[in-house]
């Protein structure tokens, strides 16, 4: 009945809309006017709706800053992040002040150049090789500093020295992450995706010495102030391990490792003091994977190394684990 | 040339050779996508802002199975994401955009009877068609329709198990999208072969507008991609039925290991971005054509910088071939194939800024008249702006590690990409409606179109920015289960009201483009006083366009307001005086 209902309104719309553009049309028939020809009234009313609209629009872009400014990412939580943020900051200026100057000469062309009595006749201007040589050499100087800078950037992040760094294995799947520590012996042990199976849920071989100290985690704690190197793996689907307070991004991919090399500069409970006590560091799934993408996260947290190592030892091995069950 | 045979309504109306009766059914074709995909970003933008609740328009749309209790699954919110992007990419802005243009304007525009091969031209609908009931059949089977998002990179889009969108519905997606690569294939090998071969006496291709000129190189761009896309999507069919390991390696689904090893999902990106790059161009080139050209028409002026304006758009073309690996930053590649990719894909900004400048250029000092189709045209110069700006960003490899993915690129790409291809189309619509249907389109109900999409789209995704900044992932069915993103509830509910809002009055623009059809004023040869030779032909459409002689060009299309002349317009078929010189 509802259904009938809300068909039979939309048609008394459209019927209704037919009619009054009936009656603008025969009125206008009546003056002897063209109803969609632009006149020097349209004309003006609309110049002026666009600047206000683009004046309102340009307000809103500082409306929208103000308004919602703290609810960006803090700022970088990581060594490297933090000259990301330096880079952002100057991209970032550079297309507010263009996109600012650039709109504010497009509402003002338009309104000040609207057809008017008193502006009737064009300029004839086809082109200007000068003048377009000028913006095309402009333009190019300008993203010449914005490469230059971009790529010291990021040749700076991913040629990190990962030599001291403490490995990580962050291992992905629909729909959850698990951590594995490579133990004592500061070395992962090799694997096998045919032996995920039970309890060896990262199928990990066993009879790989190196295997034995090995540490699978449902959290990633890490040392403040030390580099890590989070190598990536998947199970099944696409992943990406994001950590967006660091400033850290990687796909995991199934068939091969990806890595990422970074040091953490604050500790969780410093973060805790500064931004409130519901503040946690967390790892999120941004590449679509299946019906829970949205939920696939693990907790990531920044400690002294003290807290650290007490946490650490209380983690079973996986020979602990896996070994002394049968 | 209609007198030989006698026009039967399927001749006329279906299986039809003439260039304007394909234009208007890949139009009319692509509106009815747009809407089709269009309500499926309201339905699932009812889940983003209201999370969990019960809506009775979801259930009406869904039903029990889709949204128990008016509650969306979550897996149909991918299916429905998914489906969004594949129908406004393809077949709203790839097929209606350039299939309606391409058509309509490429014969009219340079003075020939139709296209090359009107029967190749005809096919290419047909598979479009076709294509079109294969990809709106997926929407009905049983385990609902492809979901792995548009980009489909597998292991998801391969796996069944992975979720059920990749059963059926990802099967009749790629049949779907084999077909409509076929249909894009004839259709731009007809559009270059045409615009090659067939143009009038004296239209050099110094003298072709800006829309042809825009044409000519999608068509290429097209005929250059699609065909990788093809061979990507066959590859994938081969790894889904027929147990190949092109994509798939070392998978444990379902506590069963798969058989594949060796294959590599980067493999698919790189082939589906090797399209996918050139596409965003494929899609934009076309608008900005029919900007250039419209602008030059509505401001009394000739478009500034012809030349550069094509060079711009070949230099962008060339570059979209070189640029696919900005789309793989963070999936591990070399650091030094990634700083390569930065460095194309920040040159584009080069020949985009040069448009930009010659476009402002062009407004300086004109005489604008205020029609439907330059206030869109004034829209898309802004929209091209602000999310070509935003590019810089994304562009950057080191920016690129956090923004990846999150919904600072929803914002740059339906800006850039979405709202100025939009723009582009419905400036071309209502600008050549009256040569498409002898009647022009409602010039009031066209300033509210205008004006509330405008609006609408800017309160839709530039607020997509801030939640990108603030880390949130794209294709999240609720953002609720993260503390960190608990504020950011007003700042969905703002962009579900604009799109709603966006969404309706879209309606307000088909209602005026079927009532203009039938009741709307009739319009004379040349209602804009345009120069380029479509505006020749009579008011009645008839097959092989010109009753008489196909007239000739004598110069270039953008003599507005030149001094000496009578008029502020000089059609392309008046011959220089004595003593004029050209541009």
């Amino acid at each position: 009945m509802t259904n009938i209902l809300i068909i039979l309104v939309a048609l008394l719309v459209v019927a209704t809309l037919v009619q009054l553009l009936r009656v603008g049309e025969l009125l206008s028939e009546v003056k002897n006017q063209d109803v969609n020809k632009v006149t020097e009234k349209d004309n003006k009313s609309q110049s002026i709706i666009m600047t206000i609209v683009g004046i309102l629009f340009l307000v809103s872009c500082v409306w929208q800053y103000f308004s919602w400014g703290h609810l960006m990412l803090p700022g970088a939580s990581s060594e490297h992040g933090v000259t990301i943020d330096n880079l952002m900051a100057f991209t970032m200026t550079l297309i507010i002040v263009v996109f600012f100057i650039t709109h504010s000469i497009l509402f003002f062309f338009i309104y000040k150049y609207r057809k008017a009595d008193d502006n009737d006749v064009a300029f004839y201007y086809p082109h200007n090789n000068k003048l377009e040589l000028i913006w095309t050499i402009a333009p190019t100087i300008v993203l010449t500093a914005v490469i230059l800078y971009g790529l010291s950037t990021w040749d700076k992040i991913t040629n990190a020295d990962t030599s001291e760094s403490a490995i990580i294995e962050v291992y992905a799947k629909q729909f959850n992450w698990a951590a594995r520590y490579p133990g004592e012996d500061n070395s992962l042990g090799s694997y096998d995706y045919k032996l995920v199976q039970g309890p060896n849920a990262l199928g990990v071989n066993m009879e790989d010495k190196t295997s034995l100290d090995d540490k699978v985690t449902r959290e990633i704690h890490v040392v403040v102030g030390k580099p890590v190197l989070l190598k990536f793996r998947s199970q099944d689907v696409i992943h990406s391990a994001y950590l967006p307070h660091f400033r850290v991004q990687m796909n995991c991919v199934p068939g091969m490792i990806t890595q990422f090399a970074f040091t953490p500069t604050q500790t969780t409970s410093e973060m805790k003091d500064q931004e409130g006590e519901d503040f946690e560091f967390v790892l999120l799934c941004n590449k679509i994977c299946g019906v829970a993408h949205y939920n696939m996260q693990m907790k990531f947290i920044v400690e002294t190394q003290e807290e650290y190592n007490a946490w650490l030892a209380g983690q079973k091995t996986l020979s602990e684990k896996l070994l002394t069950q049968n | 040339m209609s007198d030989h045979h006698k026009e039967t309504f399927i001749s006329k109306y279906v299986f039809c050779l003439d260039h304007k009766m394909i234009a208007k059914q890949f139009l009319i074709t692509g509106m009815i996508m747009g809407i089709i995909g269009m309500l499926m970003s309201i339905l699932f933008r009812l889940q983003l802002s209201n999370p969990g609740e019960s809506f009775a328009v979801l259930e009406w749309f869904l039903g029990d199975k889709w949204a128990p209790g008016g509650v969306l699954d979550p897996n149909m919110y991918l299916s429905l994401v998914t489906m969004h992007g594949t129908i406004l990419v393809f077949w709203v802005l790839t097929a209606g955009l350039t299939g309606t243009f391409a058509n309509f304007l490429i014969p009219l525009q340079i003075g020939a009877r139709d296209m090359a091969s009107g029967f190749i031209n005809m096919l290419s609908y047909w598979f479009f068609f076709a294509a079109t009931i294969v990809m709106l059949i997926s929407l009905f089977v049983e385990t609902g329709p492809a979901s792995a998002g548009w980009t489909i990179y597998p292991p998801l889009s391969a796996l069944p198990e992975a979720i059920p969108g990749s059963g059926l519905g990802q099967d009749l997606w790629l049949v779907g999208m084999a077909l409509f690569i076929v249909s894009s294939l004839l259709g731009g090998l007809n559009y270059i072969v045409t615009i090659l071969n067939l143009r009038t006496k004296g239209l050099s291709m110094s003298k072709l507008p800006l829309t042809i000129w825009a044409i000519l190189i999608t068509a290429i761009l097209g005929v250059l991609s699609f065909p990788v896309l093809l061979s990507a999507a066959l590859l994938l069919i081969f790894d889904r039925s027929f147990g190949t390991s092109f994509y798939l390696s070392d998978i444990v689904i379902g506590g069963e290991a798969l058989h594949h090893t060796g294959g590599s999902p980067i493999l698919f990106e790189h082939l589906f971005w090797f399209l996918g790059h050139p596409e965003v161009y494929i899609i934009l080139l076309p608008a900005l054509g029919i900007v250039s050209e419209v602008m030059s028409v509505n401001t009394r002026k000739p478009i500034f910088g012809y030349k550069a304006m094509v060079g711009a758009m070949l230099v962008i073309a060339f570059l979209s071939f070189i640029v696919w690996g900005h789309h793989m930053f963070i999936t591990g590649m070399d650091p030094f194939l990634g700083s390569v990719f930065t460095f194309t894909t920040l040159l584009i900004a080069i020949p985009s800024a040069v448009k930009v400048f010659n476009y402002l250029t062009t407004l300086w000092k004109g005489s604008i008249r205020f029609t439907t189709p330059m206030l869109f045209t004034i829209g898309f110069v802004s929209t091209f702006i602000t999310g070509g700006l935003t590019g810089l960003i994304l562009g950057d490899s080191a920016l690129d590690i956090n923004v990846h993915d999150t919904y600072f690129v929803v914002g740059h790409f339906h800006i850039v990409m979405g709202l100025s291809a939009i723009y582009g189309m419905f400036a071309g619509v209502y600008h050549w409606f009256p040569k498409m249907y002898g009647r022009m389109m409602n010039k009031k109900l066209g300033y509210i179109h205008f004006w509330v999409t405008f609006i609408s789209a800017y309160g839709v995704f530039f607020p997509m920015h801030f939640l990108g900044l603030a880390g949130l992932p794209r294709r999240y069915y609720t953002n609720s289960e993260f503390p960190m993103f608990d504020g950011l509830s007003d700042i969905n509910e703002i962009i579900t009201f604009f799109a709603i809002l966006g969404g309706l009055v879209q309606l307000l623009f088909v209602f005026n483009f079927f009532y203009s059809i039938f009741k709307g004023t009739k319009a004379t040869e040349n209602p804009w006083e345009a120069n380029t030779l479509e505006w020749t032909t009579p008011i009645e459409r008839i097959h092989g366009n010109w009753p008489g002689e196909i007239p000739s060009v004598h110069r270039w299309p953008y003599d507005y307001s030149k001094p000496g002349a009578e008029k502020d317009f000089i059609p392309q078929t008046e011959p220089l005086k004595e003593g004029e010189t050209e541009h």
